[in-house]
């Protein structure tokens, strides 16, 4: 038997994928195939293998932004929470780095960088690292002042005040942070495929646009989007395992 | 001779301490004796500087000139001779009762073993038995507050310090507190100061009671009841000092509040 949350998902999929369907079959658009097509396009790139060569290629830039940014991000987020001067100095830089452009600034990353790992990875920090860290600074900030109070009177070191009450406190709104942005370095990852080398799944995407292969065009989109979901949703097991009881309110009124 | 009585007759000594924030006079020109083993109560109109001394006494904010003793030791800082209880109780929300009633000690850096025996220990004897696995979140006011009164116990400070403890609970919950703290200060050797705005509360739980007054802050007057402190807790309320004392105060509180 199904959870009733399990069936609202199961038949909101169904919704969509069939409003998919239905959309290729009008068709909406000679370059739009139906749900179908695609899943079997899909099949078909698993089964050669196309699709896991491709991941091969695309999975580093990509685990490597996440190990950067979320390390960094959620780090010099904790600075500027606890630092106000840090904050004037360094939240600038990531308002700029979240508004800017980034389509038109990746030449000039190729030009600094070329046209290999660094780069992509330099695209997915741009997408993922201002909102991580800003959010963990804005949490950081927010801690309720008594119970850091309390810490102190307590005699808590600076560590113990940060490791055991700012950071805890903080942790729903960091793993936010970090929710969008890995979702946002994972539509840069991509990006960077598309603009800087054709390479991974970004290939398969340029490639089957090129030669009018529109259903494995759709499936490479398709499964960028399930391995960013799937891995949201670890995430939020992650986070749930390391801080429980925390979703669970504050008691001062 | 002299010096050293005295110093072991005050748990905690308040001397000629200001505090300005900024053009603001928070505290001018303050001394105060607080006596060992004794709960005094400092007491006054919102805005009169009484939570700013209990937070110089524990350390937490400086003062701007003046010193704090605490058993004839100058105040730099928060220290394991000072215990606080806080009015929004501070509790973490994620830990559980058994974890924030332990989690002084746990700063201190006592082990896991030896902290959780202490703290089931007060939580026993703050009434909260069976609780230990609760979050704060699934208790109630008052039984937060006894969290929070628990915690400041198992650290075994010599002086508590209480900032309105009692005043985000319910009434009835406020009368049983502060009968349990008459018992409290009799059974544990500790000094208590303890804020609050209260006048009933003030006079019904004080060995002494200090009366602040607002613009600038300054000990107005002190007052010690001394004939229905030894008697039992429910004829207190009707003891005819007790109202005097009541009636006393209010009379001069009431030009200051507006």
């Amino acid at each position: 038997m199904l959870s009733r949350s399990n069936l609202l998902k199961l038949l909101s999929a169904f919704f969509v994928f069939g409003a998919w369907e239905v959309a290729g079959r009008i068709p909406v658009s000679f370059a739009f195939p139906t749900f179908l097509e695609s899943m079997t396009a899909l099949a078909i790139l698993i089964w050669d293998g196309t699709l896991f060569t491709a991941y091969g290629e695309t999975l580093r830039p990509l685990v490597v932004g996440i190990l950067i940014s979320g390390f960094f991000g959620i780090g010099i987020g904790l600075f500027i929470g606890l630092n106000r001067k840090l904050d004037w100095l360094v939240s600038p830089i990531f308002v700029v780095m979240q508004t800017a452009p980034l389509a038109a600034l990746i030449p000039l990353l190729v030009m600094a960088y070329g046209i290999g790992l660094t780069s992509k990875v330099f695209v997915f920090c741009i997408m993922a690292m201002p909102v991580i860290a800003l959010n963990t600074g804005g949490a950081v900030r927010n801690t309720p002042a008594s119970i850091k109070e309390m810490g102190l009177a307590f005699l808590g070191t600076r560590s113990d005040i940060v490791l055991k009450i700012v950071l805890p406190a903080a942790s729903p709104i960091i793993f936010a942070g970090l929710r969008l942005g890995i979702s946002a370095g994972f539509i840069g990852a991509i990006l960077a495929e598309l603009k800087i080398t054709p390479t991974g799944v970004g290939d398969i995407i340029t490639y089957s646009r090129s030669i009018a292969d529109y259903p494995s065009m759709y499936a490479a989109i398709f499964s960028i989007i399930v391995l960013a979901v799937v891995f949201l949703n670890l995430l939020e097991k992650l986070e749930r395992f390391l801080f429980g009881g925390l979703n669970r309110g504050y008691a001062s009124e | 001779m002299s010096e050293t009585k005295q110093i072991s007759e005050n748990a905690v000594e308040v001397r000629n301490v200001f505090k300005n924030y900024g053009d603001v006079e928070a505290l001018r020109d303050l001394t105060l004796q607080f006596p060992k083993g004794q709960l005094t109560s400092l007491l006054g109109p919102s805005g009169c500087g009484k939570t700013t001394l209990l937070k110089i006494i524990a350390g937490l904010i400086p003062a701007t000139s003046g010193e704090v003793l605490v058993n004839g030791k100058p105040v730099t800082g928060p220290g394991p001779d000072r215990a606080f209880v806080f009015q929004d109780f501070a509790l973490l929300p994620w830990a559980t009762v058994l974890r924030n009633v332990a989690f002084g000690l746990e700063l201190r850096g006592v082990p896991k073993p030896q902290r959780e025996e202490i703290a089931v220990k007060y939580i026993k004897d703050v009434g909260l038995s069976g609780f230990e696995q609760s979050y704060p979140h699934e208790l109630s006011g008052g039984m937060r507050q006894r969290v929070g009164l628990a915690r400041a116990l198992s650290v075994d400070a010599q002086v508590l310090l209480m900032d309105e403890p009692f005043s985000a609970v319910d009434e009835q919950t406020r009368r049983k507190f502060q009968e349990d703290l008459l018992s409290l200060v009799q059974n544990e050797n500790k000094t208590f100061l303890f804020v609050t705005h209260s006048i009933e509360e003030a006079v019904y739980v004080s060995d002494q009671i200090a009366i602040l007054l607002p613009r600038p802050s300054r000990v107005s007057e002190i007052i010690r009841p001394t004939g229905f402190r030894n008697k039992d807790k429910d004829s207190i309320r009707r003891d005819a000092e007790y109202l005097d004392i009541v009636d006393k105060i209010w009379a001069s509180l009431r030009t200051y509040v507006e």
